[in-house]
């Protein structure tokens, strides 16, 4: 299966890659994995007093499509409220990639990582 | 198809593999195309659905993460090819550390020792799981099936470990 330039760049040149210090009261983590493949995916993000995401993570382990979602959903959440975030849908992840049907799952697994993590922040929000 | 009820065994996750292996090959003597060299078109066709039947059914059996999931199945549960999202933070977190214990391999000053103690781990844990998974199925409420649906999500990622684990493994040797 050919992946698409996008896809070939992220993988080769991953934006954001590593870990924030997870006792920075700021930072965010959201683990996510899909058993029908086994990949992993760890996205982090690093919000501001204002609800402002300032900066973003990933550590992924999967095929080319998952490390280019988790990549790609880096570099559009920085800047963004988290209420932005939250509106980031995996068919916008899938269409920039052009990612093909059988990678769509990976598409979802990178939207289900930002839910996961802001799921931690307004859960971190309440206390 | 109820593969237990096609090879004639009981149907429990621990499964006889030896009994099994006996009744796959009375079975697949029972319908081999060749048996059918002289028979209809109609005949034919029928032997070569039922070996491609008994094979699959084989394959299904043997496997403890298939069969597991062939039992749910049974049960109304479909997990094979699920998109599902696993969101177990703390299982995620060792499935990362442990993948990143398999990167590190090459780096090693001690591969053999490191790879011999990462696969007692996975051995360990995966066992676990399969312990888990025995009792569970032999459980017929719907809220042990969906434990032993986990279960089986869970193997899933440790046979993805072991795969990377053969992998690297097949790289040293090479």
């Amino acid at each position: 299966m050919a992946y698409s330039e996008k896809v070939i760049d992220h993988y080769e040149n991953p934006r954001n890659v590593g870990t924030f210090d997870k006792n920075d009261p700021s930072v965010v983590t959201g683990m996510v994995g899909a058993p029908a493949c086994g990949d992993v995916m760890k996205l982090q993000l690093k919000i501001n007093d204002n609800g402002i995401i300032e900066d973003a993570k990933f550590k992924t382990y999967g095929c080319g499509s998952a490390i280019a979602s988790s990549s790609l959903v880096t570099e559009w959440v920085k800047g963004k409220s988290v209420e932005e975030a939250a509106a980031i849908k995996n068919t916008d992840i899938a269409e920039e990639l052009a990612l093909p049907p059988v990678k769509i799952h990976c598409s979802i697994l990178a939207e289900d990582a930002i839910k996961a993590a802001l799921e931690e922040y307004k859960s971190k929000q309440q206390k | 198809m109820n593969y237990f009820e096609l090879f004639e065994i009981p149907q429990r996750f621990d499964v006889d593999i030896a009994e099994l292996s006996n009744r796959y090959r009375e079975l697949q003597k029972t319908v081999h195309p060749d048996k059918f060299a002289n028979a209809g078109e109609q005949q034919k066709l029928l032997a070569i659905s039922k070996t491609a039947q008994v094979n699959d059914g084989y394959q299904t059996l043997k496997d403890p993460i298939r069969r597991a999931e062939h039992m749910l199945l049974l049960r109304g549960v479909d997990i094979d090819n699920e998109s599902t999202t696993m969101k177990d933070s703390g299982f995620l977190m060792q499935q990362l550390e442990w993948r990143e214990a398999l990167a590190e391999l090459r780096d090693s000053d001690n591969i053999d020792a490191d790879i011999a103690a990462l696969e007692a781990e996975f051995t360990q844990y995966r066992q676990q799981l399969l312990d888990n998974l025995s009792k569970q199925l032999v459980d017929t409420q719907a809220s042990s099936a969906m434990l032993a649906a986990d279960q089986v999500r869970k193997l899933k990622f440790m046979a993805k470990l072991q795969d990377e684990l053969t992998r690297i493994q097949d790289a040293m040797y090479d």
